[in-house]
């Protein structure tokens, strides 16, 4: 017996906003014949579960919480009609865009795409990797698990919190918890700064005089059945623990908020390349990958802060996806963008096309007035003056046609320098 | 008080072959394990190795079940459909120096019956697995070394047990042991039963349990070992098992490959005093971390998903003590390493020893040796599972994405002798959570299945046994109406 075989002008897998905004975006530059695959029971993603508000502000000049703004990006679905499969978990890629898929209805189902928009999300590097000695008790949770159980499953994961590290999720959970009653004594920070937007640190741990403890991590885990109590120590510049700063903190329970990996296993397996940095593809500047007519978006592609960019960049990827699958030729330059290591990543790491670029970046530490500056060679053809950046927030650039037209070719560097 | 034939103390995978090998007969036979679920001390957490048999002192009980567990094992991982993949062992040498050492490990193998063994040179090694360090100048390669599922094969042979009429009391702590007439009482204190035979196979506890029987006087002393388990994409780092060449210290850190591909490093050696405690150090991490990357130079820390440890049960003399110091009362003690490959062997002993006590052994008219194994599922081709999605469109719902699990996956292993009465329990079943979130994703859900099966409130499943509670309560607007 062999398996169902649908075909499909774009496929794209996940159906969270990253994957609906894409869809939408083909849709609305024409095409027709397209399917929107998703693992869960509903889309939407991660936003179902983020039930605070400050989602929208960009994209709707208005503020949203999570499944508002999921909701608006459904109805857009709805009105076009684009199909889409829940509760589908996409098991295997090729590189030449057969999708292997498993659901209830279609058992186990192949989809043949002309191209694909890849939309996976993220996951919550767990415990594990951290490598935290002590016991494995009851009570260690990531920290989207936590607001998963919250949220959608109305139920306290604990009453006396720990959080160890401070990125966005880690601080809406603390202002989540504290809001249900319960007591959050410390969110830890292993680096000297926050990885989370200064408006969460107001809102979430200032206002409800939670403590934030910089370059400070947690070095043991006790409890045997549930946990009881971690320890936690400051670090020193090479991020190592200083034994005689150890402290014992009592506590139920410990969210960890240690950071997001993109979730790149089909990619992997469909031979794309990865950036290391990222661990998200290598894509151009219309969020194509290396591999013809596979496309990255959201936060499978890099991790964002903010859910409007996840939408704006799916947009990018959808119309492109839309342009490849009428025939339009893949630019044909080969630009590469190196950042200076001040500057951690780019997105897109490279260009292909001469035209007016937007270009993504984070850099790795706080630093203060400083300038961008992107360099073709010895010639600068751009730099923008700053107050402040930081790890946790995204920024960009925009390289003009005009610029573009200028260049040399061949590779850009873009770092950050002191003001003169 | 209900009467028993054989009652055996201890759901490890000693006491779990033992019952097993009773079910094919005509014996009433009772498994009595103190915690919630079977196969929760040494049998859950080790390297996992079917040992070819090389390494144990010629002459020893050791060597000889060892060899004999060796050769029996991929039958009963067969039967029980446990995973089971013979990867073959190296055990390498940095030095000249090692060579003789090597080469005594091989002598001790041939005298203790190993097939197979052959000392290689560093590129004959290397061609066999690339991955391997430079420094590498010798190796001893057992091409009988193999690899299996610890925690599945025991659970399987507890409920091939089961299934074959054995019954198993999970919570019961033996505290008490007494003798009247040919008939001994064990007790919990809350619950008793008689049996006419009991075996101690209780790891660690060993030692105080042959003590409530005045059945010896030694003591067990836990030693830890530390690992640390790679995510699957290592696993290919490596496909046999690689040994460091033993010292006075003992086996050392070894890499391996697991039968699910992960990569697993480790054991510490750490003599201990408190025979619960399994917390991982620091400086145990770190260990295993340094060793394991002189033999296999690529492994990044970025790839660590989890880390563990287990105890060893280790005796005074050595050597396994399986006596029976007093008529009907036999100890499994000091089953330390290489006591999950001896295990079916041990059974095989175990039962000639209570056939020589008199145990009348007729073989029951309906016995199977075979059990439908947890992972049927997972190796089916999709053409496959694409037919037992359409008898039962749980098995086209995906729970686990890490690994891959489906709905239909888990209420099989809900319903499944021994059943799991909570989240790590589906966790050893399934693997659901096993992978590289490390049950992020699918814990709500699992805990939503298990809620079901028990019939109690989400907020009340557990993680591992009493008191191991997951939530507090519901949250301020969460009261279920
Ligand atoms: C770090 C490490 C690495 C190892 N590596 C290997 C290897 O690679 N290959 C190999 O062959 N072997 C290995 N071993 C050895 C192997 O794991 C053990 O020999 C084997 O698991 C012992 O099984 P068991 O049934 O005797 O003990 P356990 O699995 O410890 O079972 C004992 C059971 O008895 C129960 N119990 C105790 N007291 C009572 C009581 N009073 N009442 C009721 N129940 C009780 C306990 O709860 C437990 O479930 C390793 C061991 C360790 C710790």
């Amino acid at each position: 017996m062999s398996l169902k075989t649908l075909k499909t002008d774009l496929a794209i897998i996940g159906g969270g906003p990253a994957g609906m905004s894409a869809a939408v975006a083909a849709y609305d530059a024409g095409v027709r014949n397209l399917l929107i695959l998703e693992r869960d029971g509903a889309l939407g993603g991660i936003l179902q579960q983020c039930i605070h508000n400050g989602f929208g502000l960009h994209r709707f000049g208005e503020e949203l919480s999570g499944p508002e703004y999921a909701h608006r990006y459904e109805e857009m679905v709805r009105q076009r009609n684009i199909p889409f499969k829940l509760n589908t978990m996409v098991l295997d890629l090729t590189q030449d865009r057969r999708i292997t898929a498993t659901n209830s209805e279609d058992g186990v189902f192949y989809v043949d795409a002309g191209a694909v928009i890849l939309a996976m999300g993220c996951r919550e590097r767990p415990r594990g990797a951290l490598n935290t000695p002590g016991t494995r008790p009851a009570g260690i949770y990531t920290a989207g698990t936590a607001q998963k159980l919250v949220n959608v499953k109305g139920c306290m994961p604990g009453r006396d919190v720990v959080i160890l590290g401070s990125g966005d999720i880690g601080l809406i959970m603390a202002r989540r918890m504290t809001l249900e009653g319960a007591r959050v004594h410390a969110v830890c920070e292993l680096m000297p700064y926050s990885g989370g937007l200064a408006r969460n640190i107001e809102q979430c741990l200032h206002d409800f005089d939670i403590p934030l403890y910089l370059s400070t991590t947690v070095v043991g885990i006790k409890g045997r059945e549930r946990l009881e109590s971690v320890q936690i120590a400051s670090v020193d510049e090479n991020r190592r623990p200083i034994p005689s700063t150890i402290r014992e903190i009592p506590c139920d329970t410990l969210l960890l908020s240690v950071g997001l990996i993109p979730e790149n296993e089909l990619t992997k397996s469909a031979g794309v390349p990865l950036d290391r940095t990222t661990q998200g593809a290598v894509v151009d500047q219309d969020r194509m990958t290396r591999v013809p007519g596979i496309f990255s978006c959201g936060n499978v592609l890099h991790v964002h802060d903010l859910v409007d960019y996840v939408s704006d960049e799916a947009a990018v990827a959808g119309r492109a996806a839309a342009a490849y699958l009428s025939g339009l030729e893949p630019g044909k330059e080969e630009i590469e963008i190196v950042p200076d290591g001040l500057v951690r990543y780019t997105v897109p790491q490279r260009l292909t096309r001469r035209e007016q670029t937007r270009i993504f970046f984070r850099v790795g530490g706080i630093y203060r007035n400083v300038r961008i500056v992107v360099r073709d060679g010895e010639r600068e053809i751009y730099s923008a003056k700053k107050l402040k950046v930081a790890p946790g927030e995204m920024e960009s650039i925009t390289l003009s046609k005009d610029v573009m037209r200028t260049l040399s070719g061949g590779r850009l560097e873009i770092g950050l320098e002191e003001t003169p | 008080m209900k009467q028993y034939d054989v009652a055996v103390i201890g759901a490890g995978v000693v006491g779990a072959m033992i019952c097993r090998e009773l079910s094919r007969f005509e014996v009433r036979t009772v498994l009595l394990e103190r915690m919630d679920d079977v196969c929760m001390g040494a049998s859950r957490a080790n390297s996992s190795i079917v040992h070819a048999g090389f390494d144990c002192e010629p002459g020893t009980l050791k060597a000889r079940l060892n060899v004999r567990g060796s050769e029996l094992m991929e039958r009963v991982a067969d039967e029980l459909g446990v995973p089971y993949v013979r990867n073959t062992s190296l055990v390498v040498g940095f030095s000249d120096e090692d060579k003789p050492k090597l080469e005594y490990l091989l002598d001790k193998g041939i005298r203790n019956g190993v097939r197979g063994l052959k000392l290689v040179t560093s590129d004959e090694a290397r061609a066999l697995e690339p991955g391997l360090s430079e420094e590498v100048r010798w190796a001893l390669l057992a091409p009988t070394g193999a690899v299996i599922c610890p925690y599945e094969l025991t659970i399987a042979a507890v409920g091939n047990a089961m299934d074959n009429g054995v019954e198993l009391r999970t919570g019961f702590e033996v505290r008490t042991i007494g003798k009247e007439g040919d008939l001994y009482t064990v007790s919990s204190g809350e619950d008793a039963l008689q049996a006419k035979y009991v075996i101690n196979c209780a790891g660690v506890y060993a030692d105080a349990v042959a003590a409530m029987a005045g059945a010896g006087d030694f003591t067990i002393t836990p030693r830890r070992g530390e690992y640390m388990l790679m995510d699957k994409e290592c696993g290919k780092a490596v496909r046999a098992t690689v040994f460091r060449t033993p010292t006075a210290m003992g086996k050392g850190i070894l890499v391996t490959r697991t039968v699910d591909g992960n990569l697993l490093m480790g054991p510490t050696a750490e003599n201990i005093g408190d025979k619960e405690d399994t917390s991982t150090t620091a400086q145990g991490l770190e260990k295993v971390f340094e060793q394991a990357r002189r033999v296999l130079p690529a492994v990044s820390m970025r790839q660590v998903i989890t880390s563990f440890a287990g105890l060893r049960a280790v005796g005074p003399t050595g050597d396994f003590i399986i006596n029976q110091p007093k008529e009907g009362f036999i100890n499994c003690a000091g089953i330390e390493s290489p006591g999950l490959s001896s295990a079916p062997a041990i059974a095989e002993y175990v039962l000639e020893m209570l056939g020589q006590s008199g145990l009348a052994l007729a073989e029951k008219d309906r016995y199977s040796p075979r059990r439908r194994p947890f992972n049927w599922f997972r190796n089916l081709t999709p053409e496959e599972k694409d037919e037992v999605i359409r008898k039962d469109p749980a098995y086209g719902r995906m729970v686990c994405r890490c690994e891959g699990i489906t709905e239909g996956e888990i209420r099989d292993a809900l319903t499944q002798n021994p059943r799991p009465r909570d989240l790590d329990g589906v966790k050893r079943r399934t693997r659901a959570g096993m992978g590289r979130c490390q049950g992020g994703f699918c814990s709500p859900v699992v805990i939503e299945l298990l809620a079901g099966e028990l019939g109690i409130p989400y907020e009340c499943v557990t993680k591992s046994g009493k008191g191991s509670y997951l939530m507090t309560g519901r949250t301020k607007g969460g009261r279920r109406s």
